[in-house]
């Protein structure tokens, strides 16, 4: 491997102002981060405008200081408040919560920070190593191979996404959609622009994930009205004990490994690592009997899993331009708008931006260790003012910055548009996830599908007959079909259950 | 892990939480914290722990009580009007052949399969559960959207300070319950913090009256 782009990379990254820029994403990321139903996703979305007009090394480093503090903004909630901003730390809530209710909660977000920062840290590393690796395995990648690949990420989002996986691909559907709206890249017909000039040039990416995941989710928070746990007024030593972080010592190295393997996997990796971390650490421990009662264990494994994962789900990303989960659908999106387009042409062709945004991961991450534990005292009284206040301070940074982003007054009646649309998918249970990621990989995919079929001649099976888009769709159509076939066998077992039980569960069904 | 999401989608088990969570005590009543499930149960599967964090995410966000058939059917006939809608578009725009694919084709496919998707679901109306019903506060939503239809209505005309006031004071007033000292306060200073960070600051070319 060439050393010399990476330190390069470095050079640029450890600029005065550039750190200047990350320091502050760290903070405005865990300042939006911290108010209550916001996840990683909706807190990008909203300060995506704050990056544009920076130089783009410049605003990925912000960038990547916003995904940390982010998802650090989550962590905290869900110690203090009991409530997780996002699936990856509903396990935290667990022994993080019941820590704080001991009076314990710096020491569960001290653990939670140093876990983040030495998962992710790992992760980095690992990532540096293995993503050069993938992305020059994929610049044979023609057409097809993308459009499979684009189809098997899409579907796989859809099938570990939360709630109904038919609803996350009709989700999907609708998203791939709405990519369509505007010229056509092949004839420049317009299509479903309903002569709006606005639209002519397709529907932009930063209104749709403000509205979706940002307004969507203020609005549905007005009427749900959390009911009222009020944070500790403070927050005492944040730095652990030596005694605690010996204890968690074993579970931040196992949950580093077990975030970075799963995290690369499609869909879920956060979530699912953080399950898997959580699982292992009571499975191994001695006394599994203290989890759920403040283990702090119990804190680190999960968080340090979690955040390892986040970053490598970085590498699908960026080798393959394929994003693996919604919060990556959102920096796809960001990293497209500052003029950085991720796939394996990256590190070759320009790895100064490539090597620029993974160090700015580096930076990311010391940064926000550095700036977490002396902050916390700074974000519990953030979580004290009442949400009521928050709500609308939050709106209008939404309506006012997608104003920003192209000078447009069409682009604030997109985020309401799609705004609405998020709250009303979120009450009818759709997961507006999916529908971005489709929508950020929509015109990738009809690219694809299109210049397939004029090297193919028409003749859709050639797909099939170039091996790896093949293998691709053979798995793709194996996750589609093996919901079913899981279905009836389920259904088969529960019948020969009741058949075999006591008569009186059936009248529970 | 999906199909334990599965099970819990099954007529059987989840009709049992989300009743549960439907109970007298309602989306209003605070739960005691006691009734953690965290602190009850220990749990050491990853089947048990999926159920446990989802109820941990269902506690923290007080789902109301799921909707009926009914809702279920006009989601997915709304599914399947878009499906069709796009196909009928996607025809008039010519579909091509698959040897010359025209404009239309992939919108045609899109729209074919969210008729397909659409039929899907209200094949299984019956047996959804995670549709919410509207309650009383949903019109709260609406008031919300209100006050955003008014901003970028008049943002062009007179700039962002008065719709902000009046946006942030309608939110902090009328629907976040504030006493009219705090939201007049707070309205105004919010919206002159605004203007010394974007246009003071920043000079953000955002529309403003002074």
């Amino acid at each position: 491997m060439d050393l010399a782009p990476v330190l390069d990379g470095f050079a640029v990254v450890l600029e005065p102002t550039n750190l200047l820029y990350c320091l502050i994403g760290v903070v405005v990321g865990m300042l939006v981060g911290v108010l209550p139903g916001l996840g990683p996703a909706a807190t990008i979305a909203i300060l995506l405008p704050i990056t544009i007009g920076i130089e783009p090394v410049t605003a990925i480093i912000m960038l990547a200081g916003i995904f940390y503090g982010a998802q650090y903004g989550g962590t905290i909630t869900s110690v203090l408040l009991k409530l997780p901003g996002e699936a990856s730390s509903v396990v935290t809530v667990f022994d993080g919560y019941a820590m704080a209710r001991q009076g314990r909660a710096g020491t569960a977000l001290g653990i939670a920070a140093i876990g983040s920062f030495a998962g992710g840290t790992i992760s980095i590393v690992a990532l540096s190593f293995l993503a050069p690796l993938v992305a020059s395995f994929a610049l044979d990648f023609g057409p097809p191979e993308y459009t499979a690949l684009a189809l098997l990420g899409i579907l796989l989002v859809a099938t570990v996404s939360s709630g109904s996986r038919l609803k996350a691909v009709v989700a999907a559907g609708v998203g791939l959609l709405l990519a369509t709206v505007g010229r056509d890249g092949f004839t420049a017909t317009e299509r479903f622009t309903f002569g709006n000039l606005n639209l002519a040039d397709g529907l932009d990416f930063v209104p749709i994930a403000m509205g979706l995941f940002g307004l969507g989710e203020i609005l549905y928070n007005l009427e749900q009205r959390h009911n009222a746990t009020q944070a500790p007024t403070t927050v005492a030593n944040v730095w652990p004990s030596r005694q605690d972080l010996r204890q968690s010592s074993g579970a931040i190295g196992r949950g580093s490994v077990i975030g970075f393997f799963l995290g690369i996997l499609p869909g879920g990796g956060a979530t699912l690592s953080s399950l898997a971390a959580y699982a292992v650490e009571k499975r191994r421990s001695k006394t599994p009997e203290r989890f759920g009662k403040g283990a702090v264990e119990g804190v680190a494994g999960p968080e340090t899993a979690n955040n390892a994962a986040a970053t490598s789900s970085f590498i699908p990303l960026l080798t393959l331009g394929i994003p693996a989960n919604a919060t990556m659908a959102v920096i796809f999106g960001a990293l497209l708008v500052v003029g950085v387009t991720p796939g394996p042409q990256l590190v070759t062709e320009e790895p100064e931006l490539f090597w620029g945004v993974v160090n700015s991961m580096y930076i990311g991450n010391i940064l926000l260790l550095i700036m977490s534990i002396p902050l916390v005292g700074l974000f519990v009284k953030i979580l004290r003012v009442r949400p009521a206040i928050l709500a609308p301070i939050t709106v209008l940074i939404t309506l006012i910055g997608v104003y920003t982003v192209n000078n447009s007054v069409f682009d604030i009646v997109l985020v309401i548009v799609f705004g609405v649309l998020g709250y009303l998918m979120k009450k009818a249970g759709f997961d507006p996830g999916p529908l971005l990621l489709a929508f950020v990989l929509g015109a990738l995919l009809e690219d694809g599908l299109r210049r397939s079929l004029l090297i193919f001649d028409g003749d859709a099976t050639g797909f099939f007959t170039r091996p790896i888009s093949g293998t691709l769709l053979v798995v793709f159509l194996l996750v589609a079909v093996y919901p079913f076939v899981a279905t009836l066998r389920n259904r088969r077992r529960q019948e020969q259950a009741q058949d075999t039980s006591d008569p009186n569960t059936k009248e529970l069904v | 892990m999906s199909s334990a999401r599965d099970g819990a989608h099954t007529p059987g088990s989840p009709g049992g939480r989300t009743a549960a969570g439907a109970t007298p005590q309602g989306n209003v009543a605070p739960h005691p914290d006691d009734t953690a499930p965290a602190a009850t149960d220990t749990p050491s599967t990853l089947h048990d722990l999926e159920d446990l964090a989802q109820e941990v995410e269902d506690d923290a966000e007080h789902r109301p009580p799921p909707a009926g058939p009914a809702a279920n059917l006009v989601i997915a006939a709304l599914v399947v009007a878009l499906g069709a809608a796009a196909a009928v578009g996607a025809l008039a725009l010519g579909a091509g052949t698959a040897r010359t694919p025209g404009p239309g084709l992939w919108p045609l496919l899109l729209g074919v399969l969210l008729v397909v998707l659409g039929l899907a679901l209200a094949a299984t109306a019956r047996r959804t559960t995670d549709t919410e019903q509207f309650s009383r506060s949903s019109w709260l939503v609406l008031a919300g959207l209100a006050t955003m239809l008014v901003f970028v209505a008049l943002i062009g005309t007179i700039g962002f300070e008065i719709p902000a006031v009046l946006l942030a004071f309608v939110w902090l007033r009328f629907l976040g319950g504030e006493s009219w000292r705090t939201s007049a306060i707070v309205s105004v200073a919010v919206v002159v913090a605004f203007y010394l960070v974007f246009v003071a600051a920043l000079s953000v070319p955002v529309p403003h009256l002074f």
